[in-house]
């Protein structure tokens, strides 16, 4: 139901002081409380809770760490394909009685799955809040896979997958970390080819569910109208019939091979996507703040991002451009895209390697940091107006290892980064020369690397 | 940046309610200042942040003949620039002060917003109602900005078949009214469009009586109605005249839009038929619309999926949509994704005798009861998030719908009956109003 929304992107080199904007100076950012409690469960699961009680409503985020990454090969899309499964009947419900309990009751259950993890996605009433941890147990525990619902979902991501393939963003992507990521899980599609699909059976299935649906692995954010009490009791009746440990989490860390190259896929498109990366930091880095406030100023969410000054305000080259810190579990990366139409696509990567070579060789300026850091701290509070919103903050916090304290914590550390940092990381992740490109559409101008 | 129409139908739908009816849902107080601005504030203190919205009453619809995108090619234009407040410095300053921004066009309204600390609520109206009346543009500014737009609209709809298809649908859906043109605009118009265009279509349209204020979050409307007496109360009203857009006269033959690409790999079918909206046609029809829409295509449950994909297996995917926030005539429309081997004829067969089976033997009253209540339970998930609230009111207002229709809207969807479903589908459900879309593959693929 959201409205389609995109960033504007929006910047001026004009530096002028304004009479009118005396309070533009520095934000101290809205003081936002959120108290986050940790419950344990008798049974022992962990839960971290933020009560807010003014609507009668609730929202859970549940995070199995590693999705995808653990399809077996020739299995892949395994964990995919679960993800639309597991709400298509459970118990004594078959798939039309399931999904008629929750559009009655108003429960929104999903599940989604990743590279790096499967999540569970509730949100419930609270007047229906124990039929909904029911029917989330069911989906876990009592999946049915009955030969109609497996097939027909069967179907559906065949048809995601012949969309995917006419999708140049998709493809640019499938392009990307197949050549960055050979022979790792991350090189694999999460949502499996048409021919590993068409394999998958329903032993595949609840081989994943026994696998990869354990409590050593399981994270858990409740958001909403619920008491420590209420949810302790709820955790263990829900979740506390999962088995104890699954499969070896063994996927290895690796680097992306980012070697420079540039691969055009051709199609008969008037504007080329362009995706760009190579290897950046991982989340527990030192550096991590430090490379996210340089990000915001390189290419990160807009207005005051450089590549966007030079390639939308400029020259009215693309519409957006951006780059963004990627920290996988097993890799990390660096990212950026660009569209723009096909005559255009070799000045936008000029342009885009020499702002790399800008911030690397000479940093940013007092200004530019300053800028970053109250946008960056006085926004921090906005993401945290729902309660979908902070369960998955709850459970990112849990997953990365931050501290219960991080949502209170995290304006301090980002104040913390100075220009050295920032100069030191930019030297330290930005290679130019070592951006993997991929081009999907009809570039001109522009030169493939074998 | 655009909304599309059937985003913001989704949205009004599954948003305007909350439980237990008859409580109101958002409570809002609302009043008007003296040069004619309307304000609508809703409260919410959970967290010290506000969204503020200013919503103007002009869209894509109201674009001069031969000058499409005008609208929104103004949306993009009034982040370069004041007299006080040089090119750029609007989102620079919104973003020192820790806020975030967007702004939007559609048909019926453009609108712009911030959401940061309430704080600096007076600031953002400071500078929002200074770019109401104060905006500079060049030739420089506007041809550069004008590039930018082309791409985005290579990004949006040229890159893409399927939205080229919808587009080429809008147009074949509409024969008079401007509905039938893209928001965003034909490409070869917006190559054309002149700094005076916009500057003309700008004077003419931007001012407070032409606007809707939307403040949600923590705030009142005692505190909030001083600081908007001091920012937008000091423009003066400009007198602008009620919008007069081309209507459509009868629709008299089904028409039949087909579009091969040889991008295309998935074949997709689609129908509408012309509809009433909130505001315009027979436009007590429009919440029986809304239900109808839902029981025969609203989920997995639905009477289309159910049939169409469940049983026949002659689709993947199948339902139905309804936007009832249109300020001139709506759309009511089926859709369905083929399964493999199976042609768009097949397809279309089976929505038929779906469409007819509805038609001839009715829908029960624990049908539409069942469809009723879950509606109506599922609203008040519209007030978790303070954007939600301002972007209903804000749409709403300036397509002719009042608050109070938004705050009696569970009241007035739990009464639907199954007569009343019944009537909407035999008003609208008419071949001789219907569009039907292909979308293929390139010959020989």
């Amino acid at each position: 139901m959201n409205i389609l929304n995109s960033v504007r992107l929006m910047v001026s080199s004009a530096l002028a002081a304004l009479a009118l904007m005396i309070a533009a100076a520095v934000v101290s950012g809205p003081v936002f409380a959120v108290e986050v409690v940790r419950v344990i469960s008798p049974g022992g699961i962990e839960a971290w809770l933020v009560e807010e009680h003014s609507i009668p409503i609730l929202s859970l985020k549940a995070v199995f760490r590693d999705g995808a990454v653990l399809d077996p090969p020739g299995r892949e899309g395994r964990a995919y394909m679960a993800s639309g499964l597991l709400d298509e009947g459970g118990g004594a419900y078959d798939s039309q009685a399931f999904q008629g309990r929750l559009e009655d009751l108003a429960i929104h259950l999903s599940f989604d799955a990743g590279f790096d993890s499967f999540s569970v996605s509730l949100k419930t009433l609270s007047e229906y809040r124990d039929e909904a941890f029911e029917m989330l147990r069911l989906g876990l525990i009592e999946p049915r896979f009955d030969t109609e619902p497996v097939e027909r979902i069967r179907a559906q991501i065949r048809v995601q997958l012949v969309r995917g393939a006419e999708n140049p963003d998709r493809i640019a992507s499938r392009t990307w970390y197949e050549n960055a990521f050979p022979g790792h899980p991350y090189g694999r599609p999460v949502m499996g080819t048409e021919e590993t699909l068409a394999a998958l059976t329903v032993d595949d299935l609840r081989r994943f569910v026994a696998e990869q649906l354990a409590l050593d692995r399981l994270v858990i954010g409740v958001v909403g109208d619920i008491t420590p009490a209420r949810l302790s009791t709820l955790l263990d009746s829900t979740f506390g019939s999962l088995p104890a440990t699954g499969i070896a989490r063994d996927t290895p860390y690796t680097a992306p091979q980012a070697k420079g190259r540039t691969v055009i896929i051709e199609r008969e498109i008037p504007q080329s996507i362009v995706l760009f990366g190579h290897a950046g930091l991982k989340r527990d880095d030192p550096d991590f703040y430090a490379a996210s406030v340089m990000n915001y100023i390189l290419g990160g969410s807009g207005f005051t991002a450089r590549p966007t000054d030079e390639i939308r305000v400029k020259r009215g080259l693309a519409y957006g451009v951006y780059s963004y810190l990627s920290p996988m579990d097993y890799a990390a990366l660096f990212m950026g895209r660009v569209a723009t139409e096909n005559g255009s696509v070799a000045e936008s990567l000029d342009i885009i390697r020499t702002e790399f070579a800008r911030m690397r060789d000479f940093g940013v300026s007092e200004q530019e940091l300053t800028d970053a850091k109250t946008y960056l701290t006085g926004s921090y509070p906005l993401r945290l107006d729902s309660n979908a919103k902070i369960a998955r903050l709850l459970v990112g916090i849990q997953l990365e290892d931050l501290g219960i304290d991080y949502i209170d914590r995290r304006n301090e550390y980002i104040e913390a980064v100075s220009l050295d940092d920032i100069s030191r990381v930019a030297r330290r992740l930005l290679a130019p020369e070592d951006l993997e490109v991929v081009v999907v559409g009809k570039p001109e101008n522009l030169e493939a690397t074998n | 940046m655009l909304i599309r129409l059937f985003a913001l139908a989704a949205l009004f739908a599954v948003i305007t309610a909350s439980a237990p009816a008859s409580a109101g849902v958002f409570n809002p107080v609302t009043f008007m200042l003296d040069n004619g601005m309307q304000v609508v504030v809703v409260t919410n203190k959970r967290a010290p942040v506000v969204v503020h919205m200013v919503w103007y009453k002009v869209g894509s619809a109201d674009d001069p003949a031969g000058r499409s995108g005008i609208a929104h090619f103004l949306e993009h234009l009034m982040f370069k620039g004041t007299p006080t407040v040089p090119d750029g410095e609007f989102s620079k300053i919104v973003a020192r002060n820790g806020g975030n921004q967007n702004a939007f066009t559609n048909r019926d309204y453009t609108g712009y917003f911030q959401k940061i600390a309430k704080d600096r609520l007076e600031l953002v109206m400071g500078l929002e109602a200074d770019r109401m009346v104060n905006l500079v543009l060049d030739d420089a500014v506007v041809m550069s900005e004008r590039k930018v737009i082309l791409e985005e609209r290579r990004s949006r709809t040229d890159n893409n078949p399927s939205a080229l298809w919808s587009e080429q649908l809008s147009a074949a859906r509409y024969l008079a009214h401007p509905y039938r043109i893209p928001v965003i605009g034909w490409a070869h118009e917006i190559a054309g469009l002149k700094t005076e265009d916009i500057l003309a279509f700008y004077r003419r349209y931007y001012a407070p009586d032409n606007a809707v204020l939307v403040v949600a979050g923590d705030i009142t409307a005692e505190e909030l109605r001083p600081m908007a007496s001091r920012t937008y109360g000091a423009v003066p009203a400009a007198g602008i005249a009620a919008r007069m857009r081309p209507q459509e006269p009868p629709h008299r033959a089904a028409r039949r839009v087909e579009l091969r690409d040889e991008r295309v790999r998935q074949a997709e079918w689609s129908r509408t038929h012309l509809a009433p909206s909130y505001n315009a046609g027979d436009s007590e029809h429009a919440y029986a619309l809304q239900v109808l829409a839902d029981l025969l295509g609203g989920g997995s449950t639905s009477r289309l999926y159910r049939s169409l994909v469940i049983d026949q297996k002659v689709a993947v995917s199948a339902g139905a949509w309804y936007g009832a926030t249109n300020l001139y005539l709506s759309q009511f429309g089926l859709y369905g994704t083929p399964a493999p081997g199976v042609d768009l004829g097949q397809l279309e067969a089976a929505v038929e005798a779906e469409v007819a089976a509805l038609l001839t033997e009715g829908v029960s009253d624990d049908e539409v009861a069942r469809v009723t209540a879950r509606m109506v339970r599922g609203a008040i998930y519209a007030r978790e998030s303070l954007g939600t609230a301002a972007r209903i009111f804000g749409a709403a207002l300036t397509s002719g719908i009042t608050v109070a229709d938004v705050e009696a809207w569970p009241d007035r969807i739990a009464a639907v009956t199954a007569a009343e479903v019944m009537a909407a589908a035999r008003a609208v459900l008419k071949p001789e109003t219907s569009v039907t879309g292909l979308l293929l593959p390139a010959e020989g693929n």
